[in-house]
């Protein structure tokens, strides 16, 4: 049974997502059109978004692939885009509910903005919250995949209208959000500074995990 | 250079989705509904500004392994202002990419 406050969650998450959804749009057009370019037929790119629906990781996956890498680095290099979700399962895990099944079920819906709107910011989260949020994020991504896979030839060259920039652009809304919270920013810095540090030595992905470290000094506090 | 076959494509989108959602299931599997000591509560406060700082400063300033400012570094620069001033999203989505696009039709790489 679904009680009358998770209803007003969700459906308090259902808005949030929506501009999110929207810039989604924009950023799995970019991906339908790369990945046709780079030999995906429209129905891989539709499957690809469907199944993962991370746009990091399947930026990562296909630029490997087609620079030649092979599946396994393409998985690898997708799966170290991805290891930020290690961190964020583990602070969204005490405030899921049931048995493994059911949470693995329950986990496969956090996405980046979700995930930071459902923060309720004393470390538990607002599952239904995350849920409604994202709701319109996964349609927007499908539907961003065919428009971009099957238009593609209109766009042409995304970095020509400028679409690289919506993805950090994206990022930064969250942070934003974060950094009103107090006693976030002098921690948001080392996290910046410590992948940027990283980044000419390690796997893409990798700096991302090892910034994620410098939460321990929560320990200390 | 070319096209990767269709079967490695299949495997490259299954095995992403594969890794994908064992990487998500991972914690609250593992983890359980256990509730965490409040010292682990602390260090989970601090992840969203941590991991999200890391994801904007890669994504905006990293090209691989190089650093790179280019012209979508000064759009997103533009983007941040407003976002910062509580503008909406969209807005600045649009904007750090209207930028972005004039400093390329400009000629800065």
């Amino acid at each position: 049974m679904v009680h009358a406050d998770h209803r007003a969650s969700f459906r308090r998450g259902v808005r949030l997502g929506v501009p999110f959804a929207a810039v989604g749009l924009l950023l799995s057009s970019s991906f339908g059109v790369l990945a046709v370019q780079a030999g995906f037929s429209p129905l891989q790119a539709l499957v690809m978004s469907a199944l993962v629906h991370a746009g990091a990781a399947q930026f990562a996956a296909t630029s490997i692939v087609v620079a030649g890498g092979g599946v396994v680095s393409g998985v690898v290099a997708a799966s170290l885009m991805n290891a930020r979700f290690l961190a964020m399962g583990a602070a969204l895990a005490p405030s899921l509910p049931g048995g493994p099944a059911l949470r693995a079920v329950q986990a496969q819906t956090v996405v980046d903005p979700s995930w930071a709107v459902a923060n309720n910011g004393d470390g538990t989260f607002d599952r239904w919250l995350l849920f409604g949020a994202t709701a319109p994020q996964y349609v927007g991504w499908i539907s961003g995949t065919l428009l971009g896979a099957y238009g593609g030839d209109l766009i042409g060259d995304i970095e020509r209208f400028g679409l690289d920039a919506v993805y950090p652009t994206f990022f930064l809304a969250l942070l934003v959000a974060e950094l009103r919270r107090p006693g976030s920013r002098g921690i948001a810095l080392a996290g910046a500074v410590i992948a940027l540090a990283l980044v000419p030595f390690v796997p893409a992905g990798i700096p991302i995990l090892v910034a994620a470290a410098a939460a321990l000094v929560g320990l200390a506090r | 250079m070319t096209d990767p076959s269709s079967t490695t494509l299949w495997l490259l989108i299954l095995g992403t989705a594969a890794a994908t959602m064992a990487i998500k299931a991972f914690g609250p599997v593992v983890l359980g509904g256990r509730q965490l000591p409040t010292a682990a509560t602390r260090v989970l406060v601090l992840l969203p500004p941590v991991v999200l700082a890391a994801l904007v400063a890669t994504s905006a300033l990293a090209d691989g392994s190089t650093l790179e400012i280019d012209s979508s570094t000064a759009g997103v620069a533009a983007g941040g202002v407003l976002l910062w001033r509580g503008r909406h999203l969209l807005l600045a989505v649009l904007v750090a990419a209207a930028v972005t696009a004039v400093l390329r039709l400009l000629g800065v790489p």
